[in-house]
């Protein structure tokens, strides 16, 4: 890598932000460099429209709309930069909110510093981050439970067997390296299934997903 | 939402929904701090003018006073914005912090009256209260005065038009139609000639201006209006109109001296909210010109039916029609009075259901968070015990919050506890994280009520957990469940030392066997994956019986699984939970 992705902090919790900068400048990491940090969405979409780092980590959960806030006012003007959704909640309609309004990845706040940096890395790189609970939700999401769902674009609101075996794996707490090698294909092909299951989640309109997304009022 | 000197923050404070993503609207309130009340109103303030002090120049003490000098618009303004510190004030809303109401109020400073421009075109010229008017109400209306300057007889119809805001032509009219009935008119204006005060002397350019303002024609026109009132009177007597009349106008008289009580005891904020509703009634929409018409039709044709039945028809039925028409009017006059009355019923009411959940967060944090808070203050030096309780702490508060019965989920309806694969694998999960201290994440696709099969497969994934936390060596379990095509698999994974499984000790293989020996019992398989330094996978799956089984899930069956699972335990934690499971189902 030619230069260490800058990334960007968005949290309404200042401890927050600096446990995670502490966190990443002690991986003695030179892939990342934290280039600033914002607390409230307004700061956030000043800051970042300023100055474009390469990924944002962001907050689900702030005043005045949350990360999402975020990701509708800087999205469109700023696709190059990348966001990675943070948060402590679980609740599905929270993640699948910040995944439809554009953001590449949904980790949780309970992750480790290294896998953190890995994850920015990963994204950075234009791939996707499903953490397993991601990966249970869209599983969840796509499975036909209820009767076979009534599909107005089959090429969007189906996953193919292949998609669904990688999710299957990610849920289980497989890396991409462990997955490419339980399927017997190359992690390229791992990376490639889980973009186009990111891009299907961001695209579909399957009902549990806009379901979610209604909830939040994000269609 | 971190606000360190809070322990709760109120869940939905009543801030206009605008006015947090207006950080300006803030620092205004700053440029204008209570000691320094008005800085940028040049307009003469004549000597007489005075707001009486009550709540709402606490809540707003940077309101310029309506000075003299301002236009009927600036005062129409004004009157918008004291109505809007005072909602804002009023006792019961004003769970905000005390700087909340001058924030809000931010707004309504002379710099916001650019944003109504259609106020000072809407006010005719007519209802500019004159320069030099005495007192102020804190609504920023005159108050009730004779005029000095400019009166024709007593100054009364000019100072009750000032009063309300209206042509000074329909106060006299009134009186004059007033005055038709039996006379009611000419006592109503001696009564208010008499009890009304005079307005304060005042400036003589105040002055000047006003006799300008009454032209010869207005004189004329007021004298004329008299006269006709004065020839309506004695008409009507002469004609014996005003006595039948004087059936009606008792009752209605006493009703018009409640409402002017209730009027003079409503606070100001009230009766600035009637004046709007008022407004409202005679507004320029058609359909409440037609309710108007309506209403005033009815009263009439109720009046009449009076007076005709008084003279016809036999003297109650016709009272009664009369009363019931009249009535049907009043009520259809009013109607936005009553909304605006179930509307306030309404706001209480939320007001009340948000004070109550905001009491049940508060006892709820106050038993859950910071006992446990507490507790790991205590016990800091311990890490493994403040990892656990944090732990704990953490799912119960999530399972309060996000839980299927939690606080945010919207109408869901509330699942038993282990009465499905999820919630029983969650359970378990929470015991295994509390027990041994490690974190433990359930990932769960699908769900079916319990049954037997199901019970023996979470055992058996709970003895699965347990190995992973007593043997990998790991801080983290990864916990993945699916349900599909009628089988219900989990896979429990750790990423610690690991194993060969051709080449175990005993205790490990007898462990793998009791967990394998149960799956196989329940018609399901146990595969362990490991390899050393690679972490286990163990992955169990059991076909869904039909429900029609499930139910067959008797207490008998229950103390079965319950034995079993003490020959396969080794501390016993696997038979009380098959206990439980029996009982539950």
């Amino acid at each position: 890598m030619s230069h260490p992705v800058k990334v960007f902090l968005v949290d309404d919790h200042a401890l927050f932000r600096a446990g995670v900068k502490a966190e990443l400048a002690g991986l003695d990491d030179d892939r990342i460099e934290v280039a600033g940090e914002a607390g409230s969405v307004g700061e956030a979409v000043v800051r970042i429209s300023s100055n474009p780092p390469d990924v944002v980590l962001l907050d689900v959960h702030m005043p005045d709309g949350g990360g999402r806030a975020v990701l509708e006012q800087v999205h469109r003007s700023l696709p190059e930069v990348v966001f990675l959704a943070l948060s402590v909640s679980d609740a599905a309609e929270d993640v699948i909110a910040v995944i439809r309004a554009g953001a590449r990845g949904y980790v949780t706040k309970t992750i480790s510093g290294r896998e953190l940096a890995d994850a920015v890395v990963r994204v950075a790189g234009g791939d996707a981050v499903f953490s397993p609970r991601l990966a249970g939700f869209v599983l969840d999401a796509f499975s036909d439970r209820n009767g076979p769902a009534v599909l107005a674009d089959p090429e969007l609101d189906m996953l193919s067997p292949r998609e669904r075996e990688v999710l299957k794996l990610l849920a289980r707490g497989y890396a991409y390296k462990e997955i490419a090698s339980q399927l017997f294909i190359s992690i390229k092909t791992v990376e490639t299934h889980v973009s186009s299951v990111l891009r299907k989640t961001q695209k579909s309109n399957r009902y549990e997903l806009s379901r979610w997304a209604t909830d939040r009022r994000l269609v | 939402m971190a606000r360190p000197g809070q322990p709760v923050p109120p869940p939905a404070v009543p801030v206009p929904p605008g006015h947090l993503t207006h950080p300006p609207a803030v620092s205004r309130a700053d440029l204008y701090p209570p000691t320094a009340p008005i800085p940028a109103i040049p307009a003469p303030v004549p000597p007489a003018v005075s707001a009486p002090p009550d709540a709402r120049t606490a809540a707003a003490p940077w309101r310029p006073a309506p000075a003299g000098g301002n236009t009927a618009g600036s005062a129409g303004v004004i009157d918008d914005a004291t109505a809007r510190a005072a909602r804002a004030a009023e006792p019961g809303m004003s769970a905000a912090p005390a700087a909340e109401p001058v924030i809000i109020a931010a707004p309504a400073d002379p710099a916001a009256e650019p944003a109504d421009p259609g106020l000072p075109a809407a006010i005719g010229p007519e209802r500019t209260p004159p320069p030099g008017v005495g007192h102020v109400t804190p609504d920023g209306l005159p108050k009730l005065a004779r005029r000095r300057d400019g009166s024709i007889l007593g100054g009364v119809a000019g100072g009750i038009a000032d009063h309300l805001h209206v042509p000074v032509l329909w106060v006299r009219a009134t009186f004059a139609l007033l005055a038709m009935m039996a006379g009611a008119g000419v006592v109503a204006y001696a009564l208010l000639w008499i009890f009304v005060p005079q307005q304060a002397p005042s400036g003589g350019h105040a002055g000047a201006d006003h006799v300008a303002a009454t032209s010869p024609l207005e004189r004329r026109q007021a004298l004329g209006i008299a006269a006709v009132g004065v020839a309506l009177l004695i008409v009507a007597t002469a004609l014996g109109f005003g006595q039948l009349l004087g059936w009606v106008l008792g009752p209605l008289g006493l009703a018009a001296i409640g409402g002017a009580f209730i009027w003079r005891e409503a606070d100001d904020a009230r009766r600035a909210r009637w004046r709007r509703t008022a407004a409202g009634i005679v507004g320029p929409s058609k359909a409440s010109l037609w309710r108007l018409i309506g209403g005033c039709t009815l009263v009439i044709g109720g009046l009449s039916v009076f007076a005709v039945g008084q003279l016809d028809f036999m003297a109650v039925r016709s009272a009664l029609i009369a009363v019931l028409l009249t009535l049907v009017g009043v009520a259809i006059i009013t109607i936005p009075w009553w909304l605006r009355l179930v509307r306030d019923l309404g706001d209480e009411r939320r007001g009340r259901v948000q004070e109550r959940e905001r009491a049940e967060i508060a006892a709820h944090l106050h038993d859950s968070v910071l006992q446990t808070l507490a507790l790991i203050q205590r016990q800091a030096g311990d890490g493994r015990e403040v990892q656990r309780l944090a732990r704990s702490q953490e799912r119960q508060l999530r399972t309060w919050l996000y839980g299927p019965a939690g606080y945010a989920s919207a109408g869901g309806k509330p699942a038993p506890p282990s009465s499905t694969l999820a919630a029983s694998l969650g359970e378990v999960a929470g015991e295994v994280e509390d027990t041994y201290a490690i974190s433990v994440t359930p990932v769960i696709v699908g769900d079916v009520p319990m049954n037997q099969h199901l019970a023996a497969l979470v055992a058996a994934a709970r003895e699965a957990m347990v190995n992973a936390a007593k043997h990998a060596g790991v801080q983290e379990v990864s916990v993945y469940a699916e349900v599909e095509d009628g089988t219900a698999s989990v896979f429990v994974r750790d990423r610690g030392s690991g194993f060969d499984p051709s080449d175990v000790g005993a205790d490990r293989r007898g462990l793998v066997d009791s967990i394998r020996g149960r799956m196989e019992r329940h018609g399901g398989s146990a595969t362990v994956r490991s390899h050393p330094g690679e972490g286990t996978e163990v992955e169990l799956t059991v076909s869904v019986t039909s429900a029609a089984d499930g139910a067959r899930w008797t207490a008998e069956q229950a103390r079965q699984a319950a034995q079993e699972g003490e020959s396969v335990s080794p501390d016993g934690t696997v038979q009380a939970h098959a206990e439980m499971k029996g009982a539950s189902s």
